[in-house]
């Protein structure tokens, strides 16, 4: 019971509740913030940022990185662009850039697991690389007139909710099943907390990981897809620069940088607020530039605020005395006191894995 | 105290002088790779050796190597600075603006302030890691949006073009002394200076130290927070000048000035040898990755080589860099082992 509560009162319940806060302070104030037409707007431009941002969490609770994912995304839009310049079919197109995701991923994964080298490093020379790529597919030009029955699906909608809504919600299901409800994830969040130990545990580290990285491809040629059809416009530099924006709303849904920390509906929280917070912002007349600096803010505050927290809360249980020992336990690990919940959520989660 | 210290350093200095040897191996590799790359193109097209297109080139690549410099001394100590494109752009607008309402200012006074105005930046950055106790890669991907949104604001949807700016000013960008334009002996000295700090000064071994590990550095009472604020400070700095650079090299600046350098910057580093995750690397395999680069830009079109592959070629550079630094760092790894298990 206290596990659950303990929960449900962390960053990302925080985030939530500015989100809801936000949206209602934006109806109110806002013109036009809460029309069916503009939400619709606002879950369209925040699919790509959220999509992508479905395998990132898993990826960044395992302790890794992956900023390759807008040139996977330019890459799809540029091969998809090249093809359908070429005369294939649509059908065919979608498939082939979702296994091109698959092989991007794996080629990250490889370099990651089985060269041992950090994600960080990697996903740098892959962003240049893939980015690069989708420049060779289609230099500076643009590819449009995509079939209308697909384009005007994706930006279509049904009784006021847009289509786009439905994939989004599939995945985010799957998503948050797999990574809150099934060992697998349970594993994922050990292997954040302690790589070795997660080893020693029986967990399948580099395999894991490898796979995340191919799933983590395959949902960014997805956007790239959906990008593609949203603006009828395929152009090697689509999404130039969305891998900063799906790392900044994963760490303010509050998932820790370091890995073993986080959950999927604080990262849902943390991409619609920033989305939220754009659209109501462009609705003000308010400069686009108020928002980059605003996006900045609430990334520092966002790993700011729990640290504080953190420390706040540990001081405050030193000076309780809980059983005399009061002043003893404090010394050894002053340094970290951010690290100390993954610490907190670790013994609950191996256990669980090593039963299944 | 000082028992196990003295054993530590002579147990140290044999295998350190290997490690420095295969490091010096690896700049020795990113060299050849440059030379190689200057030789093809020149044979292909003498022209590229010219005076004038090796000025192009020195004058861009001056600075991306000051940048490169800081970047190296912050990734030294396992810190990650993504802001220097930003701080670069809004100090380039700063001293522009400066440079515009008091156009007798001497040019000393705009490299100062440039200084000044990005160390202030980086101290920032520096101190929001060491106090806030949160990962550089966060930190300094949020100033680098904020200071670019600052950036912005200031500047309004204006900017500042050659002819607002002085004569005196614009001719430091493309100037020459002895026939070195200005712009790299300013990037040479940085690169000197830097370099010496860091391999011969106590404080500069300690930031190497840091890098390696952490913990450890603070257990032998390195200051880690302090050190750490340093080199922030350092890298904001030299951002800080690189927009001084770029304002004399381009004349116009508008708030976009430097949008997404980080990028190039950290790859210049990689591509030179200077490990991700801290404790190894120098700021000359820094400074002639972006050299490497910048030559790559200007090759490609001698080469007849369209220059959509240039980014392509970067990222695949990366990559082999990083993957060459893995196997060596093994191979020595599996040498001092052997060292060390026939002691």
């Amino acid at each position: 019971m206290s596990d659950l509560l303990k929960r449900f009162t962390g960053w990302d319940v925080a985030v939530i509740a500015v989100l809801v806060l936000f949206v209602v302070v934006a109806s109110a104030t806002v013109d036009n913030f809460a029309s069916a037409r503009n939400l619709s707007f606002l879950v369209l431009d925040l699919a790509p940022v959220l999509l992508i941002a479905l395998p990132m969490t898993l990826i960044i609770v395992t302790g890794e990185i992956d900023l390759s994912v807008a040139s996977t995304l330019g890459l799809s839009s540029a091969v998809m662009g090249a093809l359908w310049d070429g005369g294939m079919s649509i059908e065919l197109i979608v498939v082939v850039c979702l296994v091109l995701g698959a092989v991007l991923g794996a080629v990250n994964g490889l370099f990651v697991t089985v060269f041992g080298l950090p994600s960080l490093a990697v996903t740098i020379g892959t962003l240049a690389l893939y980015r690069g790529l989708a420049l060779v597919v289609l230099g500076d030009a643009a590819v449009a007139q995509f079939p209308g029955t697909w384009t005007g699906w994706v930006i279509g909608g049904n009784a006021g909710i847009p289509n786009i809504v439905w994939p989004l919600l599939l995945l985010l299901v799957v998503f948050g099943v797999v990574l809150h409800a099934t060992p697998f994830g349970r594993s994922l969040f050990v292997m954040g907390a302690n790589k070795e130990a997660a080893r020693f545990g029986g967990i399948r580290v580099a395999r894991t990981t490898f796979w995340l990285y191919v799933v983590c491809g395959v949902v960014s040629a997805l956007a790239g897809i959906l990008w593609t059809l949203r603006y009828s416009s395929a152009r090697a530099d689509n999404g130039s620069g969305l891998e900063l924006a799906v790392v900044a709303a994963v760490l303010l849904g509050g998932v820790s940088i370091f890995g073993g920390r986080g959950t999927l509906w604080g990262v849902l929280g943390g991409v619609t607020l920033l989305a939220a917070l754009q659209n109501a912002l462009r609705l003000a007349d308010v400069s686009n530039e108020a928002l980059t600096v605003v996006t900045g803010l609430l990334l520092i505050i966002s790993v700011l605020a729990p640290n504080a927290v953190g420390a706040i809360r540990s001081a405050a249980s030193r000076r309780r005395p809980p059983g005399g020992a009061a002043t003893s336990p404090a010394p050894p690990d002053p340094p970290a006191p951010a690290s100390s919940p993954p610490v907190q959520s670790d013994p609950s989660s191996s256990p669980a894995v090593r039963s299944s | 105290m000082s028992a196990p210290s003295s054993t530590h350093e002579q147990g140290h200095r044999a295998p350190a002088s290997r490690v420095a040897l295969a490091l010096r191996a690896r700049e020795l590799g990113i060299v050849i790779a440059l030379v190689a790359l200057v030789a093809v193109t020149a044979v292909v097209n003498p022209r590229f050796l010219s005076a004038q297109s090796l000025r192009d080139l020195v004058l861009g690549a001056a600075i991306l190597i000051v940048l490169a410099v800081g970047q190296t001394v912050v990734i030294i100590t396992r810190n990650i600075d993504l802001s220097v494109g930003s701080v670069l752009g809004l100090s380039a607008y700063a001293v522009g603006s400066l440079l515009q309402a008091n156009p007798g200012l001497p040019i000393v006074a705009a490299v100062l302030v440039g200084l000044a105005f990005g160390a202030v930046l980086g101290l920032v950055n520096g101190a929001l890691v060491r106090f806030g106790n949160v990962p550089a890669l966060v930190v300094t991907l949020g100033t680098l949006y904020v200071y670019r949104g600052v950036a912005f604001f200031w500047a309004g949807g204006q900017q500042i073009n050659a002819d607002e700016l002085p004569r005196g000013f614009l001719g430091f960008g493309t100037a020459t002394v002895l026939g070195v334009p200005w712009l790299l002996v300013i990037a040479v000295v940085v690169v000197l200076a830097t370099g010496y700090f860091l391999r011969n000064q106590r404080s500069g071994r300690e930031l190497y130290a840091m890098g390696s590990d952490p913990a450890a550095a603070r257990l032998v009472g390195i200051p880690v927070g302090r050190r750490t604020l340093a080199a922030f400070t350092f890298s904001g700095a030299l951002a800080g000048l690189a927009g001084v650079l770029f304002a004399a090299r381009f004349g116009t600046i508008d708030a976009a000035a430097g949008n997404g350098y980080e990028l190039n910057v950290v790859a210049a580093a990689v591509v030179g040898g200077v490990a991700v995750f801290g404790g190894s690397g120098t700021v000359y395999g820094a400074a002639i990755g972006a050299l490497l680069l910048t030559t790559i830009g200007s090759a490609l079109p001698v080469l007849g080589i369209d220059q959509f592959w240039q980014q392509a070629i970067v990222g695949a550079l990366i990559l082999l860099a990083i993957g060459t630094d893995k196997a060596v760092a093994a191979r020595v790894a599996a040498r001092l082992r052997k060292e060390s298990s026939r002691v």
